[in-house]
């Protein structure tokens, strides 16, 4: 029997056009927390998807518990006590917690001459394994009442039901708030001390510090190494992980400042739960952070704002002039520009060009004769924003959805800068972007309020937060609880005011 | 990134055009009189109609929908032409108290009526956000209900000659209803890349949230989508009824799942966003092609739809593996 609980080696998968792993290797002891770091696109969901049978792996083998396996699927993979919980959560809302526990290997008894579901003794081990992730929940609620923390503590309640040996987390914090994560953590704590092996996927460098023993690093589908977990530091596996030395997080920020251009009293939603009596001026040429927790409303008030959603009451005024919108038009007809958080939502028009995405909001801009379309002004436009924003992409005929998620947001930055707003908001704007991309497009936000656009930045990374903005506004559960100048502000002050509930 | 010839791709991304062009290639050298003149009016006359209906039945799939009141909107429309086509002289006229209308003033009249049942249905599809597929099917039968109260279930004929002609007339060699169909051809192409409305629709069906946050006027473009397709099925309903020379409830009965084939099978993608002018005449000519074909091999007209409708459903399968090979 070797050291390892589990190991993969030399792992080659290749998807048409890309290779998304290039000889990969993880190595995993028994009763370890093992971080798996690396950009988007470096691999390592890709590397999970094979160790839990999503997908087959071209080359490289996967040696278990000392013996040569091959895993055939998921529900295989459950059974030899290998369970993942997925990036993004598939539950199904409209059945019970027990029902999503045991979803396609519910225990059986006999009735007669018919095998049929045992809903008791379902209930029963649910019930069990719910308190073992400290989960007060009655087993035969459904789903859809938890919170999203909830749901996922439901979905390590599945892996603790099937009695696992290996546990795998991808990005398992990231929507859940500070209390949250404590909880989450005394269980990976419990789990370990049980001789779990935990694979740990997640870009928070102080969470990875804190929870994990080991610490393997990919970057393009290959292997770069395996550290101990107090061997190293943030700034380490940063460059690491990009292959090189990130002098400067953020850029220089030459933006002055000046008046307050665009105001908003007292804004309210229809919905009691969600924003109310939100007021904040922002200054023309000045980048306002927002923060707060998950929950906050921060994109429910942004959007509020850009006319995406319904308010009751309040006003929004920009230099003076009382604005009415109603629906997003509205906005942008005002000056006003949206990035919005998710970007495959409610961002990019995937099938479509990069041409038809860059103009789509500006078509009134290049008519001839008020009726047909300039072709070759958009295709101008489209040419100046590639050069400008440095857009990587081989033609302006190329689809959006072919591209890195830094290059989509740049593509959707070139839609806003074709209208020349006054107004941007920017819900997590580099979300899901690499960390060299990152940089650019900072880059780009301390450009544009150079040039004296007024900026509102919703981030959920404080430091992102802390070292773009000129003022933080902090939210919590649905009010503007207090202002922070970006000099003064800190991980500490901005949680006080983040945690200011009712 | 360089583009390659994959032809395993093109092969997989064109099987049902190859394979009928295959198969009117074993039928026309098997057979006789099938590269012949007069079946290749046969087929454009057939074809001019048909194109039509998959022009307007493409707005609605491009966004995701559907239109199933497509065939019956025909039928309403040849039964309305009728009724205001109908010889002063004829004695079976459903309106006899109606003076001579001009042909063109009849058109008019008929697209504009027709543009109503469109303009509902894009209303329900955008603000009441009835899926499509259901929306129009209940349009289906409620238009066939209306013919039928209209009609009072009897087949009309008796056209006035300068009626008849608009089908069997030709300028040189070209057919009438060939003009139609070239004319319309030339708008849509038109009106799908070089207008913003062509672009908006494109916008709503890669995704309809993101269309809006960037400012498209959703509901308004859907509404324009259902209402011109509604004209065109008009202008279809115009055309059959002429070439046919009479009109029942029965006309253009099936026309939708024909229209919607074609325009799967010429590249409009049921994901949405995705669609050409070009691809729906390749789909259209494709499916008349494979009909004439059966006819040639004296195929059992029941035997027929069976066949369409397996063409269908492979024609749909196949696009949709395109996207689900990406996952």
């Amino acid at each position: 029997m070797s050291e390892y609980r589990l190991e993969m080696r030399g792992v080659v998968k290749t998807f048409p056009g890309v290779k998304a792993l290039d000889h990969a290797q993880l190595q995993l002891r028994p009763g370890t927390v093992h971080a798996l770091m690396g950009e988007n696109g470096a691999g390592k969901s890709t590397l999970m998807k094979c160790m839990f049978g999503i997908y087959h792996m071209d080359e490289g083998e996967v040696i278990y518990e000392g013996e040569k396996v091959q895993i055939k699927g998921p529900l295989d993979a459950l059974n030899r006590g290998i369970a993942m919980v997925h990036q993004e959560l598939q539950p199904i809302p409209e059945r019970s917690i027990g029902e999503n526990i045991y979803v396609g290997r519910y225990p059986t008894k006999k009735l007669g001459p018919v095998t049929v579901i045992d809903h008791d003794k379902m209930y029963e081990d649910a019930a069990k394994v719910l308190k073992e992730v400290h989960l007060n929940y009655d087993p035969k609620a459904k789903l859809g009442t938890l919170s999203v923390s909830q749901m996922q503590l439901v979905e390590i309640a599945k892996a603790v039901s099937a009695d696992c040996k290996v546990l795998i987390l991808d990005e398992p914090t990231s929507s859940l708030t500070a209390a949250e994560v404590e909880a989450l953590f005394t269980i990976v704590d419990e789990l370990r001390a049980r001789g779990v092996s935990i694979v740990y996927i997640s870009h928070k460098m102080d969470e990875i510090l804190r929870i994990s023993d080991e610490v393997t690093i990919m970057r393009d589908g290959q292997y770069i190494g395996t550290w101990a977990a107090k061997e190293l530091t943030t700034d380490m596996i940063i460059t690491k992980m990009v292959g090189r030395e990130l002098s400067n997080l953020y850029p220089p920020r030459e933006n002055v400042p000046g008046e307050v251009v665009f105001e908003v009293k007292d804004f309210t939603s229809i919905n009691p739960k969600s924003f109310r009596h939100a007021s904040f001026q922002v200054r023309k040429g000045e980048i306002l952070g927002v923060a707060g927790l998950v929950g906050a409303q921060r994109t429910e008030l942004m959007e509020g704002l850009f006319g995406l959603r319904c308010h009751s009451a309040g006003t929004v005024t920009y230099k003076g002039k009382e604005l009415k919108i109603n629906q997003p038009k509205d906005a942008i007809n005002n000056g006003i520009a949206m990035l919005t958080e998710d970007r495959r939502a409610t961002g990019i028009l995937g099938v479509l060009s990069i041409a038809d995405n860059v103009s789509i909001a500006s078509l009134n801009q290049y008519l001839i004769g008020g009726i047909m379309l300039d072709d070759k002004k958009i295709e101008q436009l489209v040419q100046d924003n590639v050069a400008k924003l440095s857009i990587k992409t081989p033609s302006s005929k190329t689809l959006i959805q072919s591209l890195s998620g830094g290059n989509q947001q740049k593509v959707l930055i070139s839609r806003w800068l074709a209208n020349d707003p006054d107004i941007f908001i920017l819900d997590e704007p580099t979300r899901g972007i690499d960390v060299g991309a990152k940089y650019e497009i900072y880059c780009i936000i301390a450009d544009l309020a150079k040039q004296g656009k007024s900026i509102i930045m919703i981030s959920s990374e404080m430091s992102e937060l802390i070292g773009m903005s000129d003022r933080i506004m902090v939210m919590c559960d649905g009010r503007v609880t207090g202002f922070i100048d970006g000099d003064k502000a800190n991980q500490e002050n901005i949680m006080a005011l983040a945690t200011q509930f009712e | 990134m360089k583009k390659t010839f994959n032809l395993k791709k093109f092969l997989s991304n064109n099987a049902i055009i190859i394979l009928i062009a295959a198969l009117a290639l074993i039928v026309g050298f098997t057979t006789d009189n099938f590269f012949s003149g007069s079946n290749l009016k046969n087929l454009i006359i057939n074809v001019s109609p048909r194109f039509i209906i998959a022009c307007g039945v493409s707005g609605c799939l491009i966004t995701k929908g559907t239109d199933l009141s497509a065939g019956r909107q025909v039928g309403l429309a040849a039964c309305l032409s009728a009724m205001l086509l109908q010889s002063v002289d004829y004695a079976a006229r459903m309106l006899p108290g109606l003076p001579d209308i001009p042909v063109f003033v009849a058109l008019l009249i008929v697209l504009v009526i027709m543009a109503v049942f469109g303009a509902i249905n894009g209303c329900v599809i955008a603000f009441l956000k009835v899926p499509p597929f259901i929306a129009t099917l209940g349009m289906q039968t409620i238009v066939y209900g209306l013919c039928s109260v209209i009609t009072d279930n009897q087949p009309m004929g008796g056209y006035k000659p300068s009626y008849s002609k608009v089908a069997l007339g030709s300028l040189g060699p070209i057919p009438y209803l060939a003009l139609f169909a070239i004319l319309v051809g030339l708008f849509m192409l038109f009106l799908y890349n070089k207008t913003r409305h062509g672009k908006y629709m494109y916008a709503i069906g890669g995704n309809e949230n993101a269309a809006q946050v960037a400012g498209v006027n959703v509901p308004a473009t859907l509404i324009r989508i259902y209402v011109l397709a509604s004209v065109l099925y008009a202008l279809a309903g115009f055309l059959v009824g002429a070439k046919a020379g009479g009109a029942s409830t029965a006309t253009g009965n099936g026309y939708e799942l024909e229209a919607i084939a074609a325009c799967t099978i010429g590249g409009v993608s049921t994901n949405g966003g995705v669609g050409k002018v070009g691809g729906i005449l390749i789909g259209v000519l494709v499916f008349e092609i494979l009909k004439i074909c059966l006819q040639f091999l004296k195929v059992d007209p029941a035997y027929t739809y069976i066949a369409q409708g397996l063409v269908i459903i492979v024609a749909v399968a196949l696009d949709l593996r395109k996207y689900l090979a990406k996952k």
